[in-house]
């Protein structure tokens, strides 16, 4: 039967009353309820995230607004300055989206960005980010522990570095066409700094999916470290057995260190370390050793000289 | 005629910090406003420094004299733009602490030109009064403002050493100066030829 056929027969028309209320009240439920993630079918910036809550290593102090964190961003694939990625993120992809995860590991697999979120229960957590430069702001993330994904692709025994690195296209991330930085994006942290508790895969804020200036769909948050370490925009995840050279590293390796912990008492060479501006404060504060995570993170680094693994 | 024109300069002039403050009443100046008017600032400074060292040659490549007049306008604001720069350094950075100060300039490089490029504006916006160029007389006057030169030189290096990894504006206004600086180093030999010449 051509239900389709011209002279607008509405389906009120043709199904019994209550039927049709009933049926537009359950497609009602499920466009609410995937709007609200419980059926997560696309990682489009601003879509909202179910998550188990705020998790215990949250820290009470006042997030940041977040027009702040979305328009203040380094995200040199974008330009240089810190206006530019809200201006020009908008070129990036995110949808399709796949993480390569590779090396010394039993279960290599290509993941995609749905399969990743539903890997591990979505937590909120509100940590502290200090950049190398000099500021600092309180972000509710959600994601879920680096450490989840670790022991699902069950590390061999050489696996010692976990090495990420940023999607290379310069069609969708004009600012890699300027060779400021050596592209693609790398970065990496020790196994046991991946492994810890607090190390998370970020896929949203303020309990939506990432704005693409904040590295969407899938970036690092190592709270401890400066802002440089948590890479954004994340498509490859290789364990490795020698330590890898981070971009910033290979910027200036009198500068940036492969730890990158946040120190007041180890100056970056061009300025000072002691004191960090809360974006929204006006007087400066004082930056805390390892950015107020020491009592988790201190006994990662027992017995190493800290001025010499900056 | 030059009157307005020196009117008109000094209004203009003003602009940038008119700016700065319709953006500070309009939530214009971004997530962190005292990185946004710090850099603004000091962006303004290096432009009217390199302002004042373009009179000389200007007046020479337009035929116009008279440029000379708005020199010392110029420089003053040069200076008038720094001494703002360094207020919330000063202020809200090191909260007037003096030592913390002394220790910030010996310790960091950037911050020992910065510095050195405001003290060596000072005896220049100090001495600009038609009165003091009496006092000291037109030739030590005009010795004792060459000191412009290793300002703006200082001024460039600050810029240089401050910034992260791009380095395309700073090199910009290196670039700038190198060619006013060359011109008056040109000049020098040009005039020391002539003369062996006669
Ligand atoms: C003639 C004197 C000076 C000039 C021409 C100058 C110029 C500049 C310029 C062009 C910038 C960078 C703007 C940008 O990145 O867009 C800057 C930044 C800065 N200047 Fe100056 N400056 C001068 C003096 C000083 C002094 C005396 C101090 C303090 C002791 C100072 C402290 C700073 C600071 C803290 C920054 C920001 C650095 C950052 O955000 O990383 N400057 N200045």
């Amino acid at each position: 039967m051509p239900t389709n056929a011209p002279g607008n027969i509405q389906p009120s028309e043709i199904t019994p009353r209550a039927v049709y209320l009933q049926r537009r009240r359950f497609l009602q439920v499920a466009a609410l309820s995937a709007a609200a993630g419980w059926l997560p079918l696309s990682a489009e910036a601003g879509v909202k995230l179910t998550t188990t809550g705020k998790s215990p290593l949250s820290t009470s102090e006042p997030p940041t607004p977040l027009k702040e964190i979305t328009h203040y961003n380094n995200f040199y694939e974008f330009g240089v300055d810190k206006f530019s990625p809200a201006q020009r993120a908008g070129s990036l992809i995110t949808h399709p989206w796949n993480v390569a995860v590779e090396g010394e590991i039993r279960r290599p697999n290509v993941y995609s960005i749905e399969t990743l979120m539903k890997l591990a229960p979505l937590e909120d957590r509100i940590y502290r980010l200090r950049c190398v430069e000099g500021w600092s702001m309180v972000i509710p993330w959600v994601g879920f522990p680096l450490n989840a994904l670790i022991r699902q692709v069950e590390p061999t025994g050489n696996a010692k570095f976990v090495e990420f690195t940023t999607l290379y296209d310069p069609e969708q991330m004009p600012g890699q066409r300027s060779p400021v930085l050596s592209w693609p994006y790398v970065e990496a942290l020790r196994l046991d700094e991946a492994m810890h508790p607090l190390t998370l895969l970020a896929v949203g804020l303020y309990g939506e999916v990432l704005p693409n200036q904040n590295g969407a769909p899938l970036r690092l948050v190592t709270p401890w470290k400066y802002g440089f370490k948590s890479i954004k925009s994340i498509v490859n995840i290789r364990f490795v057995e020698h330590r890898p050279t981070t971009t910033w590293m290979k910027a200036s390796s009198r500068e940036y260190g492969f730890y990158a912990n946040v120190n007041l008492h180890i100056d970056h060479p061009r300025w000072s370390q002691a004191k960090e501006r809360r974006i929204g404060e006006f007087f400066k504060r004082d930056t805390l050793l390892f950015n107020g995570y020491a009592e988790q993170v201190a006994s990662l680094y027992r017995g190493m000289d800290l001025k010499k693994h900056f | 005629m030059l009157g307005w024109v020196k009117a008109v300069v000094f209004f203009l002039s003003l602009a940038p910090l008119a700016r700065l403050g319709w953006l500070g009443v309009h939530g214009g100046l971004g997530a962190n406003p005292i990185e946004f008017i710090t850099h603004s600032l000091g962006t303004w400074t290096l432009v009217f420094l390199l302002l004042t060292l373009a009179i000389t040659p200007l007046r020479r490549w337009l035929h116009v004299p008279a440029l000379v007049r708005l020199r010392r306008m110029l420089g003053l604001y040069a200076f008038f733009y720094a001494a703002l720069h360094f207020v919330p350094y000063l202020w809200l950075d090191q909260f007037f602490d003096w030592a913390a100060i002394a220790k910030d300039v010996v310790k960091r490089p950037f911050i020992t030109a910065g510095f050195a490029a405001l003290l060596l504006l000072a005896p220049l916006a100090a001495t600009s009064t038609t009165g003091m160029i009496r006092r000291l007389g037109a030739k030590r006057w005009q010795r004792l403002h060459y000191l412009i030169y290793p300002a703006a030189i200082v001024a460039v290096l600050h810029y240089l050493w401050l910034v992260k990894q791009d380095l395309t504006q700073p090199l910009f206004y290196a670039a700038a100066l190198a060619i006013l600086l060359g011109y008056r180093v040109a000049g020098h030999f040009r005039r020391r030829w002539r003369s062996a010449d006669t």
